[in-house]
């Protein structure tokens, strides 16, 4: 992506703008990520008000008819409504239950992700400024764990724990705290060398005000960058999870465990179960992954001029 | 050498240890598998005898204690569900595992990095491009739905292969292999493409990556001023630096493609230990789980060692950090 910003380089905006000005105006050079965001905007908002504009609530079990099980796309039932993607083998509108999977699809991503940059930011920082025994225990432990394969980790952490929404969470947060704190330990060896702490430390200021007010947002934009595509890892995950049995209950089902449920009609040829959720599911990912490959050119300060 | 080999042992060795804690008091903590394995309709006699044959009437420490003295010597205990030694039933699949993760990394490799090589030697051609777009949707297409769409498109609407097994297998060296009978084959190759696809991805844009670099050394500059033929510049002087970084970054993926085939072997229904560890996970099968753990871990451990030796051999300019 770094060679459709490069000729924009010598447009570069005056010293003058605010950061987060110069920002958005690097980002919106690649059309590419500018697509990403709108896309990735609309699914946010149809995650939202999912359940406000889903043809049906496909999880009151007073809505589905069996008769209409296993209708293919566009078809329309004896009820007179029309299943614009197909229903599954419950007779549910596949529209619908995507709507539904993909807010929780995303609600298990963003909020593992937060959660994991807020612990994993706070042991990087924590083993940068401390150093010593605390960084190396902190240190050790990380290595260690990304020693291992996530899904690894991840599938013994729920055969463990068992299923559910907070338990998929708890797992993904596990799995991904390591890689901020690594990132946030790297930069924060970098910033606290810095003036400006030097500063703040002859002010007399606390401990916990320097790491949290000024150390920590200079250590923000790699993490940011980390996040926007960890999101992605998180909901290909817990998909995963989900797919093979172990992640979210059945009674809330992520797009993963739409899939998986499509899986025992495929041999029949009845695709639609399936491809639609996988679709979605894909293009949720690529959308946050063109997201974050320009972020991470825009926020990288090694190709700053 | 020796001195870094026997560290990295000794770390290894404790890693084990204190995952086989973890892993034991975990699964200990949650589930009964008696709950699984008597039937409801069982006395409360005949659930005591069970408890007493399986050991689970002990207390956790000393069940764990028991369970380490035996895993000591091998034995990991009898799987719960089909009353062999867990060991044996996870070497026995290893295999197949083995099979399809080899099987993958390669075509990963043959595949990658042409293709890897050819976008980074003509970056700004439409074929590059295209490679790279392709290498982006290999990142982001979710791994197990590639193989629901791969069954439905090859097995269920052009019925051209099989959508489950292992096919006919030929023992090699005492060891039963699909790769070398062409129904094996027709059974392997769909799951293979769809546990390699990401790492053919990673392939390419490594490949791509270190060939741009690659390209402007000096030692390239001066291959080409020699007036070398430019197939002996990509071929030998290119290519053979572009190997050491994906050497490595493939055999550390190795460990990952393996723990990734878990995902794989379900979908595909192949008797792989990845299935078994599934299995085991739904029926509480304690022994197995543990068992199939260690094994990985094992298997983790001796991957990246090896790698680690691999990458000083293959880079003169590395030095294994041991003596100080």
């Amino acid at each position: 992506m770094s060679d459709v910003t490069l000729p924009a380089q010598t447009t570069a905006p005056a010293k003058t703008e605010s950061p987060i000005k110069r920002i958005i105006a690097e980002f919106v050079e690649s059309k590419l990520a500018v697509f990403g965001f709108i896309l990735l905007m609309f699914f946010a908002l149809a995650a939202i008000f999912g359940p406000y504009v889903a043809p049906q609530d496909p999880y009151d079990l007073a809505n589905l008819d069996i008769l209409d099980a296993r209708l293919p796309p566009g078809e329309v039932s004896g009820t007179g409504m029309t299943f614009l993607l197909g229903s599954d083998g419950q007779g549910r509108d596949m529209l619908s239950a995507m709507l539904y999977g993909l807010r929780i699809s995303l609600f298990v991503g963003v909020t593992a992700v937060a959660l994991a940059l807020a612990i994993g930011a706070f042991a990087g920082l924590l083993a940068a400024y401390a150093g010593g025994r605390i960084d190396t225990f902190i240190m050790r432990v990380v290595d260690i764990q990304l020693s291992f394969p996530a899904i690894l980790v991840a599938l013994i952490l729920l055969a463990v724990l068992g299923n559910g929404v907070d338990k998929v969470i708890i797992a993904l947060v596990v799995v991904q705290w390591a890689y901020f704190a690594r990132a946030a330990r790297g930069a924060a060896l970098v910033e606290r060398s810095k003036e400006y702490v030097e500063a703040a430390r002859c002010l007399g200021l606390s401990r916990a005000r320097l790491l949290l007010r000024h150390l920590l947002p200079n250590c923000m934009p790699p993490l940011i960058v980390i996040a926007t595509i960890d999101i992605a890892r998180s909901i290909t995950l817990e998909a995963t999870l989900s797919f093979l049995g172990l992640g979210v209950p059945v009674t809330e089902p992520s797009l993963g465990m739409l899939i998986a449920n499509g899986f025992d009609y495929l041999l029949s040829g009845v695709y639609w179960i399936s491809l639609f959720p996988g679709l979605l599911l894909t293009l949720v990912i690529i959308a946050i992954n063109l997201v974050g490959d320009q972020l991470r050119d825009v926020l990288n300060p090694r190709l700053k001029r | 050498m020796l001195v870094f080999i026997i560290r990295r042992l000794m770390q290894a060795a404790l890693v084990v240890a204190v995952m086989s804690v973890l892993v034991f008091v975990g699964i200990y903590l949650i589930g009964d598998p008696l709950a699984i394995l008597v039937s409801p309709e069982a006395t409360e006699l005949d659930r005591e005898e069970i408890a007493r044959s399986l050991g689970l009437d002990r207390p956790v420490w000393e069940q764990y204690f028991t369970f380490l003295t035996a895993a000591v010597q091998g034995d990991f205990g009898k799987s719960f569900v089909f009353g062999q030694p867990s060991l044996g039933l996870i070497l026995e699949r290893m295999p197949a595992t083995l099979e399809l993760a080899l099987t993958a990394t390669i075509m990963a490799v043959v595949i990658g990095v042409p293709l890897g090589l050819y976008a980074g030697l003509r970056h700004e051609t439409i074929g590059a491009r295209a490679i790279m777009a392709g290498s982006v949707l290999g990142f982001s297409l979710p791994n197990f739905w590639v193989g629901l769409m791969l069954i439905m498109l090859f097995a269920v609407q052009f019925g051209w292969l099989p959508a489950s097994g292992r096919g006919q297998t030929v023992e090699v060296l005492g060891i039963e292999l699909s790769v070398f009978t062409a129904n094996g084959w027709k059974h392997i190759i769909l799951p293979a493409i769809t546990l390699g696809l990401s790492k053919c991805a990673l392939i390419i844009r490594l490949a791509r990556a270190t060939a741009r670099e690659v390209m402007l050394m000096d030692y390239v500059k001066f291959a080409r001023a020699k007036g070398l033929d430019e197939k002996r510049v990509i071929g030998v002087h290119i290519l053979k630096n572009i190997m050491v970084p994906i050497t490595t970054v493939t055999g550390l993926e190795l460990g990952a493609l393996i723990a990734f085939a878990v995902i794989t072997e379900t979908i595909f229904s192949w008797p792989g230990m990845g299935k078994l560890l599934i299995d085991s996970i739904i029926h509480l099968d304690r022994p197995v789980v543990v068992a199939y753990l260690i094994v990985v871990v094992l298997l983790l451990v001796a991957i990246n060692l090896i790698v680690d030796i691999l990458y000083s051999v293959l880079d003169p300019r590395v030095r294994l950090g041991g003596a100080k």
